[in-house]
Order: C-alpha cells, then sequence, then structure tokens
C-alpha cells in the first residue's frame, strides 16, 4: 500500500486549527446576530456582497455562503489587471486590454455526452439561478497568488440539473473559438479552443464553483466572462474561462496545457509545495497587491482546502499524478 | 565626446530611473517583483545587443564614435543584470541559498542566466586599460566572449517563456542579424547574390 505522503498534520497544527475553527465559528455567531440586529430578525435576507467599483451590472445574492469569511480578498484592481487569459493576449495586462474583443451576448452553454436531459442554457437564465458569494485563495501554477470574493453557484449542483449517468466519468470544458474577435487566437500558442477537465468526483465537489461574477458584479472579459470555473484547490489553469461547452465523458479529456508540455502541467494539477514545476518551486508564492517588499507566503497542501479534498486523492501518488 | 559620454550615461540610467519611480509610486501593477525582474532581464539584454550593434554599425555607416561609448553600454548592461541578479537573490529567492544554488544547478534557464552573468562579471571586470595592457592578445580573446553571453541570456529568455516565444525570438533575430553584419565583407556580399541566381533560376 502506498502511504499518504504530504496530508502528515504535526500536533501544533492541530491546535492552531481548533483555534481557528473556534474563532471562526465565533465570527459567524457574532455575523449572524449583528445582521439578525440589523435586520430586526427577518429571514432569510439577501447578504450583500462585497462591492466592487461598480463598472459593471450586480450580481444579487440568494443566501449566505460562509467560505472564506476571514481571508482578505486582494484589491479589485489587481484582480482584474493580472490575468492569464491568452485568448484575450499573452502578457499578463494584455487581457484586460483587449477585454472589449469578447463579446458575452449572445452567449449559451452547451452541456452534453453522457447525460440524461442535455441541453443548451442561456446565460440569462444561468444568472437566473440562486447566486452566492464566495472567496477563495487562488494560486496560479506560476506561484503567485490572491484572493478572490466570486460570485456564482456550486459546479455539482448545476451538473446534477443535467442527470449524468453512470458513464459519466469525467467532465470537460470548452472555451470560446472565436479567432476573429479573440486576438490571442490568431496565433497557434495554444492548441485552440482551450480545453480542461475535472474527474467526476472533482466536479461534483462542494468546493467546485462557477463563477458569472466577482465583488458582487458580473465577471469582466478578462477573468472569463460570462461563466467561469473556480476549483481552489488546483492551479489557476484548470480554472476555464469563458465556457460555451460542458460535456460529460467516460474517459479522461484532454487538457489544453498539459497537451502543450506534459512534463509541466498535469491533468490533475493539484496545489503542492513539494511537486516542483520542473523550471520553478512551486514551495512559495507572492500573494499579489503587497508592493515590492511584500514577500511571500508558504504554500499549501491543496492550496490550504486538504481538510475538505484530500480524501479524493487517497492512495493515489501525488507525485505521478501531478 | 564628453558631451556625447554624458548625454549616453544618462539616457542610459532612464530605465533605472522608471524602475525606482514605479516602485515609490506603486505603479509596478499586481506583481510589482515581477516586473522588476523583467525590466531589469531586459534592459540588460537590451545594452548586451546595443553594444554588440557599434561595430556593424561603424562598418555600414563609417561613424566612428559610438565606438568610444561602447564600454559604457557593456558595463550598463552589466549594471542591469547585476539588478537582476538581485531581484532573484533578495525579492525572488528571498536569499535562500540552498534553494538557489539547486536552482542554479538543475534549472536549465537559471544555469545558462547564471552563465552568462558570469561572463559579465569577467568581462566588466576586465574591461579597464589596466586590464586590457596586462592581458595584451589573450584580452581580445577574453572579450569574444561577449558573444556567448548574449547567445545565453536569449537561450534563457526562450527557456523561461511558457508558450508565446514571440519576444526571445525577437532578440534572436536581431542578435543574428548583428552576427552577419559582422562576417568578412566578401562572405556578406556572395551570400545574396547566390540567392539572387537561385531565384532567378526557380
Ligand atoms: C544568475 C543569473 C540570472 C538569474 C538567476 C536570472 C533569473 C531570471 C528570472 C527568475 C526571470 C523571470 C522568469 C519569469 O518571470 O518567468 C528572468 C527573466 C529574464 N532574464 Fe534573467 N536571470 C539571470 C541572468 C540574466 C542575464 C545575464 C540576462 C541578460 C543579459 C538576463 C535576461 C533576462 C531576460 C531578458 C528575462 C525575461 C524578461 C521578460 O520576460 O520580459 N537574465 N531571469
Amino acid at each position: 500500500m502506498r502511504e499518504y505522503r504530504y496530508g502528515r498534520i504535526k500536533p501544533s497544527e492541530i491546535t492552531d486549527q481548533q483555534v481557528w475553527l473556534k474563532r471562526r465559528q465565533l465570527i459567524k455567531a457574532g455575523m449572524a446576530a449583528g445582521a439578525g440586529l440589523l435586520l430586526g430578525g427577518a429571514n432569510g435576507p439577501a447578504m450583500a456582497a462585497i462591492a466592487g467599483p461598480g463598472n459593471n451590472r450586480k450580481i444579487s445574492l440568494s443566501g449566505e455562503s460562509v467560505y472564506g469569511r476571514t481571508l482578505v480578498p486582494t484589491e479589485y484592481e489587481h484582480i482584474t489587471t493580472y490575468n492569464n487569459f491568452y485568448e484575450l493576449g499573452y502578457g499578463k495586462e494584455a487581457p484586460a486590454e483587449n477585454a472589449a474583443a469578447l463579446k458575452t451576448r449572445p452567449w449559451s452553454i452547451k452541456v452534453s455526452g453522457e447525460c440524461n436531459k442535455p441541453g443548451i442554457m442561456d446565460i440569462e437564465d444561468i444568472l437566473k439561478l440562486d447566486q452566492e458569494e464566495r472567496i477563495y485563495r487562488f494560486r496560479c501554477v506560476e506561484a503567485w497568488a490572491m484572493v478572490v470574493p466570486w460570485v456564482g453557484f456550486s459546479l455539482g449542483r448545476f451538473l446534477k440539473r443535467f442527470g449524468p449517468t453512470s458513464r459519466a466519468k469525467f467532465v470537460e470544458f470548452e472555451t470560446l473559438y472565436d479567432p476573429e474577435h479573440l486576438p490571442g487566437q490568431k496565433r497557434t500558442v495554444l492548441d485552440w479552443p482551450y480545453r480542461e477537465g475535472l474527474r467526476i468526483d472533482e466536479a461534483m465537489h462542494p468546493l467546485a464553483f462557477m463563477a458569472t461574477g466577482l465583488y458582487g458584479e458580473v465577471l469582466p472579459g478578462q477573468n472569463g466572462a460570462p461563466l467561469r470555473l473556480v476549483v481552489p484547490w488546483k492551479y489557476g489553469f484548470k480554472s476555464i474561462k469563458s465556457i460555451v461547452s460542458i460535456c460529460f465523458v467516460e474517459k479522461q479529456p484532454l487538457n489544453s496545457w498539459n497537451a502543450t508540455a506534459a512534463n509541466e502541467y498535469g491533468f490533475y494539477a493539484n496545489v503542492n509545495p513539494k511537486v516542483p514545476h520542473p523550471r520553478w518551486s512551486q514551495e512559495r508564492h507572492r500573494v499579489l497587491g503587497k508592493g515590492v517588499f511584500g514577500g511571500k507566503e508558504d504554500t499549501l497542501l491543496f492550496n490550504g482546502y486538504a481538510e475538505e479534498v484530500a480524501s479524493l486523492y487517497s492512495g493515489m501518488d501525488l507525485r505521478k499524478y501531478f | 565626446m564628453t558631451k556625447w559620454r554624458i548625454v549616453v550615461f544618462l539616457v542610459s540610467l532612464l530605465p533605472l530611473a522608471a524602475m525606482v519611480w514605479g516602485a515609490l509610486h506603486d505603479r509596478l501593477g499586481a506583481n510589482p517583483v515581477e516586473a522588476l525582474s523583467h525590466e531589469s532581464g531586459s534592459w540588460a539584454l537590451r545594452f548586451l545587443l546595443i553594444t554588440l550593434a557599434i561595430t556593424p554599425l561603424r562598418r555600414l555607416t563609417g561613424w566612428r564614435k559610438p565606438v568610444l561609448l561602447r564600454r559604457m553600454l557593456g558595463l550598463f548592461s552589466f549594471f542591469y543584470a547585476c539588478l537582476h541578479f538581485l531581484v532573484w537573490l533578495w525579492l525572488d529567492r528571498e536569499f535562500a541559498w540552498g534553494g538557489m544554488l539547486a536552482d542554479i544547478a538543475t534549472r536549465p534557464y537559471i544555469t545558462v542566466g547564471f552563465l552568462s552573468f558570469l561572463i559579465l562579471i569577467a568581462l566588466a571586470l576586465t574591461s579597464n586599460m589596466f586590464s586590457m595592457r596586462r592581458l595584451g592578445l589573450r584580452w581580445k580573446g577574453l572579450h569574444r566572449l561577449v558573444y556567448a553571453a548574449a547567445l545565453l541570456a536569449i537561450l534563457h529568455f526562450i527557456w523561461l517563456v511558457k508558450a508565446d516565444l514571440m519576444q526571445p525570438l525577437i532578440y534572436l533575430g536581431v542578435f543574428v542579424v548583428l552576427m552577419l553584419l559582422r562576417l568578412p565583407r566578401k562572405a556578406v556580399m556572395r551570400k545574396p547574390r547566390r540567392m539572387v541566381k537561385k531565384q532567378a533560376v526557380a
């Protein structure tokens, strides 16, 4: 039997964890009490999202979410001006500059493959689904990170609407292919369209998320409007942007970066400080917006979500399936 | 000439001024350390190529003045390379010596960058009159390594890029053109003529 190597928790960390959990409960209780006082105990009040700069259409939330309430979000400006979205250009600032090239209306998502109720869903109908805010850590494979207050809904619950069959072992996602408008697709830097995939149990995990917005407003183009995946325990390239197609499949689908450089980017792409990228270490990362002397932070296994997701990979050699 | 020297010296300091200004005014974007690394690395390479452009410039135009600025331009390449190295050592690797040495030994793009840097150090240390006199003929041989330094720096760039090779390949193109312009005149002259003939036949 293979030993699970990275998840060992030191006694000191367990104490920390308990203190943290207690603190989180206290904060939650405090917030609930505060909200109760303010709202006079009205039932099911719509939570206000963390406010953005108001450039884009607001999304109203339908419920309170507990995810990441203790995290401090990265500034909106940094989240929206430092992006890897090659469809809109290859530099970090290019996607924000070229965002207008991405036309998000009309827009629909085709769901197909091994499911009982395949269909095409319009983005306006998707925006009518219950939306919640979740603050997640986001870790790029390039060893930088940010904290993003996403708005959206659970991927698993969304997928279940289409009735995946028992043969649906994986889910494949595809980004818009529109070389006439998307400047980055004019050259074959990647094998367009961008594709990504998840194992079905990963896709059904409660942390897996579909984002329609950030900072309470619909996503700007550079962040993957109008609909993108967010898998917070995996490197950012798994969180495919501007999705037009979702397909339930039996075999492990191809993912674009793996197809480009298989020795550098795997299918799983779980955040793991112990598995270096061939060209750089993954042990630490820089959090965006901390200035020249902001320093770096230690990277945690599964980006700090080990407690929730480690069981998905028990018995797997994370070095082999990186 | 002194006037020229001062102008070129000050202009060569502009990239540094831009970096310092950007850092002080928080204008380097979301990842200022990366911005500093890219700026300093790019300017080290650009100054290296400018230095290499001076001989061809003289051959093509007969203009001799820039030759007198060559040493200064080469030293500016070294200066920006030092800055680049310092950013990496301090802000990127955070003076973690073990990790640094491992990087140099195991990551090819760092290895070649480091080799390029070592060459630049050797050239900068021997760029004075005293060394020229002491090394005599060997000085020329040593300073021919400047071509290797440039090529290694471009290789460093090619290997660190994730997918879009456009930028490093532009630098490579400039380097190749500068090298071709140095070929003995006959060789340069012969080539195009042959090509013309072939085209005519086809
Ligand atoms: C010990 C020596 C060196 C080390 C450790 C080093 C390290 C690095 C690192 C970490 C990057 C950024 C990689 C990234 O962001 O993905 C970089 C980029 C770069 N370096 Fe170096 N480097 C060294 C020497 C040099 C030298 C001597 C030159 C030029 C003469 C140079 C030119 C460049 C260039 C042009 C870039 C790319 C900038 C861009 O992407 O715009 N480096 N180097």
